[in-house]
């Protein structure tokens, strides 16, 4: 009796936060704008992560690049010591105020800035944590800097730099949520909005977070294979 | 074939190398024997500039690499080096670790370079090992793909840093004899090492380091034999 109860307040529920007018469309449409969030932002992080970290590294290893490197440092200063959330609501409400770029490109935008700014450490640790003989060899062999650090340092820092990159995808992934704020209509944002129609909190705000867990989880499972296969290379 | 002028470096306030003049003749091995920290290897490393003297001149091939100028990418490929580390590319096969370089540099087309990659691992006895990666192999093999590594660019001179110190005894002797038949094909080299009997055996000219400068310069038979200051006796009588 209890239980039949339960299921019946239950789908009752269910019913009324995703099925009624559609609203799971709200979810729906909410991921399909976290995910392009995040894959913008990743492709536009991982560049200027890479950018930033080539200066940094070159500047420290030969004292060239003097001025770029001063900008770059500038930029991690100011990235990593003020909030996600106001970075975002700076670039929405002041550098964009008065274009007409879809909100969810300028959001996109401003987290790829973001996450720059920690991927150029990561990239910067992965390089310098490659051993002072490799870049020698490369060189002995007559290969320029660049040509040693494409080809040479790049791909083992890399390798050594996965971990702390997958950590950083998924903060990035989850930090998307705070785009609700200049009224993109992401995961979490979906969600609220199916609360403030149903008053009902357990049941929108639950499915999101299984839907965060659930793209992490993946994530995870391809980052370590994508690890595995490195390493074996390693050993072979 | 190669001269270095007055060179000096110091490090910080350490002077490592404190006013070096010699001469190297085309077909010339040359062994660098001293006590650590005597600048041996500092040495070997301004030869083709991985360290940057702070004073002095180093010519190869009557080109001034220590002058403004200099391409020196481009003469390094002439300077094959030996590392007392191997410092193979872990991230590449044992036959990507040989092409590497001359396909890069359009010295070779990838099809030439895998061809001569093939015969230097075949010098080796490694040709079985060419699409494995160098974690795999051993030291002493480690070490001989470094140097046939170095041999794809076809150098003119061989710079060896200590090759044999990092490695087990019983794989010593495989990376000498390597660098014994190049020798007797005509190589110019210079080697940093702690092998007597090896310097005694392969050099034609022995020269001795300590404090940074070179102490004694001989044939390895006078420079064993008359040792003429009281630092080489008080080495030797250590090493051998």
């Amino acid at each position: 009796m209890w239980l039949e109860l339960q299921w019946r307040n239950f789908s009752d529920q269910f019913y009324d936060n995703f099925i009624k007018d559609n609203r799971w469309r709200y979810m729906t449409n909410g991921l399909v704008n976290t995910l392009t969030i995040t894959v913008v932002a990743l492709a536009l992080g991982l560049a200027i992560g890479f950018v930033i970290a080539y200066i940094r590294v070159t500047h420290d290893n030969t004292g060239k690049l003097r001025p770029f490197n001063s900008i770059a440092r500038l930029y991690l200063t100011v990235i990593r010591g003020t909030p996600a959330l106001v970075q975002l609501l700076f670039i929405y409400f002041v550098i964009f105020a008065n274009s007409s770029l879809p909100k969810i490109l300028v959001a996109a935008l401003s987290f790829g800035i973001n996450s720059g700014a920690y991927i150029a450490e990561i990239f910067r640790g992965g390089m310098m944590s490659v051993d002072k003989g490799q870049s020698e060899a490369g060189r002995s062999l007559g290969l320029n800097y660049g040509q040693t650090m494409w080809r040479i340092i790049m791909p083992q820092a890399v390798k050594n730099a996965l971990p702390a990159l997958g950590n950083e995808f998924i903060t990035l992934l989850k930090e998307t949520s705070i785009a609700g704020f200049v009224a993109v209509q992401e995961l979490t944002k979906g969600a609220d909005i199916i609360r403030s129609r149903t008053y009902n909190a357990f049941m929108p705000l639950t499915a999101a977070a299984v839907i965060y867990l659930g793209i992490v989880l993946i994530l995870e499972k391809l980052l370590g294979a994508l690890e595995g296969r490195l390493r074996r290379s390693d050993h072979r | 074939m190669i001269t270095v002028k007055g060179l000096r470096k110091r490090f910080g306030d350490a002077e490592v190398l404190r006013g070096i003049d010699e001469h190297v003749e085309q077909g010339e091995k040359v062994a660098i024997i001293g006590p650590s920290g005597s600048g041996k290897s500092t040495l070997l490393r301004c030869l083709n500039l991985l360290e940057t003297p702070s004073e002095g001149e180093v010519w190869f091939e009557g080109v001034q690499l220590t002058a403004k100028n200099t391409d020196v990418d481009r003469l390094r490929r002439k300077m094959g080096m030996v590392f007392q580390h191997f410092n193979l590319f872990p991230h590449l096969t044992v036959r990507k670790n040989i092409t590497l370089a001359p396909v890069l540099l359009g010295l070779q087309t990838q099809a030439e370079a895998d061809e001569n990659a093939g015969r230097l691992l075949k010098r080796i006895g490694l040709t079985d090992k060419a699409a494995e990666h160098p974690g795999r192999l051993s030291g002493g093999q480690k070490q001989r793909l470094a140097i046939v590594r170095s041999l794809a660019m076809k150098p003119d001179v061989m710079l060896f840093d200590e090759p044999t110190s990092a490695l087990d005894p019983e794989m010593v002797g495989e990376v000498l004899d390597l660098i014994k038949e190049l020798a007797a094909e005509g190589m110019t080299m210079i080697m940093v090492t702690h092998e007597m009997g090896f310097a005694r055996e392969v050099a034609n000219r022995i020269l001795f380091m300590d404090e940074g400068v070179i102490v004694e310069r001989n044939t390895p038979g006078e420079l064993f034999g008359r040792p003429q200051s009281a630092r080489l006796r008080d080495f030797l009588s250590k090493v051998l």
